[in-house]
């Protein structure tokens, strides 16, 4: 048992944990605390894997920013603990049921991927994950992707603006 | 031109007729419709006559194949001999008269143009079947005729009762045609081909013993000619059939379609004279059928049902000539028989054009002097069919007589019982119409008048013919030269007819025969002129009729026995199969699919609950089917 | 100190697909399951969070850098996904004054 195994076993393991805390919370704010948690988690894995822009801009983007959002929403709509919905029994049984069946079908379609394993004897590059790396291929690789995401972020925020505007002002 | 050119012209042209009348006559004046109608079948005529005065040797004429496999051909092809031109002299020729006519009678007639293009396209179809070449143009020829008839019959369909008429005569027919088919089935299985020519040099001569075989043929072949030509028991629809126009009773039921069951008789006689057992059949029920009808027209009242019985009669007599292979002399008798009746009809519908479409002849009396044309061709036409002397139905009545008489002397008196029931009937039918004192309401007593030229002109022609049509085949005992020209005209170049050898006796029998016969009708005349003209004897009611007199005018409850027999089953089972099968088994089985759609439609639309989660749920549940698919369609 | 890759160093694939996995179901179980429509869109934050890392993971695996580079443009996508989402369940919430799920039925005819 390396190191590097028993510190990836304990990360997932607290990952999984937080996510259903996610899920099984009762109160709507602490849900969304879980899953801040998840997410640091998460991108302590991305570090793991040498994956060290994508960690950053995890917490910057996920963690930082959206949650905020989520958040603020929350607070916002000032809901309370007895406001939570509850669902029927059947309903329970069914949702564990079928995600127990989805998570072997996913797992059964993808343990054959990686049949062949990667040389282990040509030395990885290390700085794979470096932002310099990731940008020379943005650029130029995937420079169209690029371009158009940033019409859909264009498109998102004038959406949100419009959708959120308040309805006397579209009256007159 | 030539035959081979002519022919198809001579079919070609009642052809076109109809369909120039058919797609343009509703707009075209009346005249010119009959006109064109009249024209097309004189001009038909005119053909056939260049045609029979160039004809020598048979001549076929390809016209294309129809069907051309392995086992057997079927070809369009038409076949020149004697025996189909002289008959399409008749069609033609008695075809143009009746056409005239009918611009006469018919002109008050919204549907004018219809019933040409109806007549035309009967013509047509007629020519065909005594044109071709094979029995399948014959087939196609017979059905097409008996299409032409329930159009005819059914003419004014208004009145229902005309079309249960031609639905009758149709179904009968179709009884018939059956056999006629199997009969075809029959000829095609046993020796491949449908052809005339190639049957008669596979048949006549054959060292094959082929008597069984050809018994089956031809008894199935008689039982097609019993349902057109009207035997027992296919008879009954003649009589119906009256429901139609009188020049249609003239054409179809008088001098042509009914014919064409001796037709195909006299075609086939090679097979018919190698199966003597379905010619003993054709001749007992030839002979029963004008016995039966003879006697039912006594009592009958209608001017055109005696008619008719007349001539479900006289067919019989032809199938007893027929049965006794006497070819030659049936078609005499079918020549002479198409003149005389065809006036009788067509003098029929005179009288009942000057009555004001009265039918029943004891509302009739006294017209001699009102219609005089009419009168003394219908006098000429009732001589005629009851064997007057030297008169042409005399010559043909006389010389199947004569026949019978050697071939057995029962025979010989049953014929002349026939002979002399029909001269009963036609006299009394005669002067209770003509003489006596006018019976009828005062209207049409007013009403009295002879008909246009158009309709006095084809009496007056067909009258002639009836007198002096006996010289076409006369006995040997006086012009010896132009003795039975007929006969010999036929034995030329028609298949078969060459090798019978079968002669009327001559010489002193034959005129002791004839004079028998004279003397009969003679007797005959005078009883009637007796009983019915000059006591001025009305047939009585049908109530009080008593005796053999009320089986007569009953008809012998044929219609009555066919009804109990046949109709009365048929109507019950299709009621009954109409209950069951289609409303509670075919309605429910359709009305339930319907009705299965609509509950599965109403199951599924449960199942669109406009929930989020519920949509989320199936979601997922594809999600897992569409990777478990993938999987197993990865593993194996 | 980073190591090389965790790879060479004993972890297999298969740990970090079981995990992705695993993320993935919970999430699914929780869209199924929460009745909260804000806690519902967490839970889809959290799937596409279990699919970016097991790109990552197999970017690493492999030693190319394009499955990184999809990671990021997923997150994009999160990223405007979530904004529209929470504008409108914001308007649905001003006229509905409730965030249950179970009362958005409208598609039902």
């Amino acid at each position: 048992m390396s190191t590097e195994l028993i510190i990836a076993t304990v990360l997932g393991g607290l990952t999984i944990g937080s996510a259903l805390m996610v899920v099984l919370s009762h109160h709507p704010v602490r849900s969304v605390l879980y899953l801040i948690v998840t997410f640091f988690l998460i991108t302590a894995n991305y570090v793991l894997m040498n994956a060290q822009f994508i960690a950053i801009v995890n917490i910057i983007v996920y963690a930082g920013a959206i949650m905020v959002l989520f958040l603020f929403v929350l607070m916002l709509l000032n809901l309370s603990k007895e406001d939570e919905p509850r669902s029927s029994l059947f309903m329970k049984v069914a949702a564990a049921l079928a995600g127990g069946v989805l998570f072997l079908v996913l797992f059964a379609a993808l343990k054959d991927a990686a049949i062949f394993a990667p040389q282990l004897a040509t030395p990885h590059d290390e700085s794979m994950g470096l932002v310099k790396n990731l940008g020379h291929l943005l650029f130029t690789k995937y420079v169209l992707p690029f371009e158009i995401s940033s019409i859909l972020f264009i498109a998102a925020m004038v959406g949100a603006v419009l959708l959120a505007k308040r309805d006397k002002q579209i009256i007159e | 031109m030539s035959v081979a050119q002519l022919v198809p012209l001579i079919i070609l042209l009642p052809l076109i007729g109809a369909l120039i009348n058919g797609i343009l006559g509703k707009k075209l004046p009346k005249a010119v419709v009959g006109a064109i109608a009249t024209g097309v079948m004189a001009l038909s005529f005119g053909l056939a006559l260049v045609v029979f005065s160039q004809l020598d040797k048979a001549v076929e004429i390809d016209l294309f194949t129809m069907l051309d496999t392995e086992s057997f051909s079927l070809h369009a092809r038409l076949l020149a001999d004697n025996l189909s031109v002289w008959m399409t002299l008749i069609v033609t020729g008695v075809g143009t008269l009746i056409h005239l006519f009918s611009m006469g009678y018919m002109k008050h007639d919204a549907g004018y143009y219809k019933f040409f293009v109806y007549l035309n396209l009967f013509i047509f179809a007629m020519l065909i079947l005594v044109l071709g070449s094979n029995y399948f143009m014959l087939f196609f020829g017979w059905e097409g005729v008996g299409i032409c008839s329930y159009l005819l019959i059914g003419f004014w369909y208004g009145d229902f009762k005309n079309t249960v008429a031609a639905r009758k005569a149709f179904i009968m027919n179709r009884v018939g045609d059956l056999g006629l088919l199997i009969g075809l089935f029959l000829l095609l299985f046993n020796f491949g081909t449908l052809e005339y020519s190639e049957l008669s040099a596979a048949i006549i001569g054959s060292k094959v013993d082929l008597s069984t075989v050809l018994c089956g043929i031809t008894l199935c072949l008689f039982i097609g000619a019993t349902g057109k030509s009207a035997q027992i028991p296919l008879f009954t629809w003649l009589p119906d059939a009256m429901a139609g126009p009188t020049p249609v009773s003239a054409l179809i039921h008088a001098a042509t379609m009914v014919t064409a069951g001796i037709f195909l008789v006299v075609r086939s006689n090679y097979m018919f004279e190698l199966a003597p057992m379905t010619q003993d059949i054709m001749l007992y029920i030839g002979l029963a059928t004008s016995i039966v009808a003879a006697f039912i027209a006594m009592r009958q009242n209608d001017i055109k049902k005696v008619l008719a019985y007349s001539t479900v009669s006289q067919l019989g007599m032809l199938f007893v000539a027929l049965g006794m292979g006497a070819y030659t002399a049936a078609m005499f008798h079918v020549t002479t028989h198409a003149f005389f009746k065809a006036l009788l009809f067509l003098g029929s519908g005179s009288v009942i054009h000057a009555m004001s479409d009265e039918q029943d002849i004891r509302q009739m009396g006294g017209l001699r002097k009102k219609i005089p044309v009419t009168h003394i061709t219908f006098l000429i036409g009732t001589l005629a069919i009851s064997g007057f002397p030297l008169l042409s139905g005399f010559y043909s009545k006389d010389e199947i007589i004569a026949h019978a008489f050697t071939h057995g002397t029962w025979l010989y008196v049953a014929l002349m019982a026939s002979a002399a029931l029909t001269a009963i009937y036609m006299f009394r039918l005669y002067f209770v119409t003509f003489h006596g004192s006018f019976r009828g309401t005062h209207e049409q007593e007013h009403h009295l008048h002879e008909g246009p030229p158009s309709m006095t002109l084809p009496l007056i022609v067909l009258a002639i013919l009836s007198v002096f049509g006996g010289i076409l085949n006369l006995p040997g005992i006086w012009l010896h030269n132009m003795a039975h020209w007929m006969s010999h005209h036929f034995e030329h170049n028609v298949a078969g007819l060459n090798l019978i050898k079968h002669t009327a006796p001559e010489g002193n029998l034959a005129l002791m025969l004839m004079i028998a016969a004279s003397v009969m009708s003679l007797a005959i005349l005078v009883v009637c002129y007796l009983v019915y003209g000059k006591k001025n004897s009305i047939p009585v009611a049908d109530a009080q009729l008593k005796g053999w007199e009320k089986w007569s005018a009953g008809k012998l409850y044929f219609d009555e026995l066919y009804n109990f027999l046949f109709v009365r089953p048929t109507e019950w089972l299709s009621e009954k199969g109409s209950h069951y099968f289609e409303s509670m088994f075919l309605h429910r089985s359709v009305v339930g699919v319907g009705q299965l759609i609509g509950k599965s439609g109403d199951l599924v639309r449960k199942w669109q609950t406009g929930r989020t989660d519920s949509y989320i749920l199936w979601m997922v549940l594809g999600l897992i089917g569409l990777v478990v698919y993938f999987l197993i369609y990865k593993y194996y | 100190m980073v190591l090389a890759t965790i790879f060479e160093s004993g972890v297999g694939i298969k740990f970090y697909m079981l995990l992705a996995t695993a993320l993935f179901v919970i999430g699914a179980f929780g869209v199924i399951y929460r009745k909260n429509a804000i806690i519902l869109l967490m839970c889809i934050e959290l799937m596409l969070n279990a699919a970016n890392l097991l790109l990552v993971a197999f970017s690493t695996y492999f030693g190319k850098a394009d499955g990184q580079l999809f990671v990021f443009f997923i997150m994009v996508v999160a990223a405007a996904e979530a904004t529209v989402g929470l504008s409108i369940l914001v308007l649905v919430f001003r006229n509905a004054r409730s965030v249950d799920i179970r009362l958005f039925n409208k598609l039902k005819d």
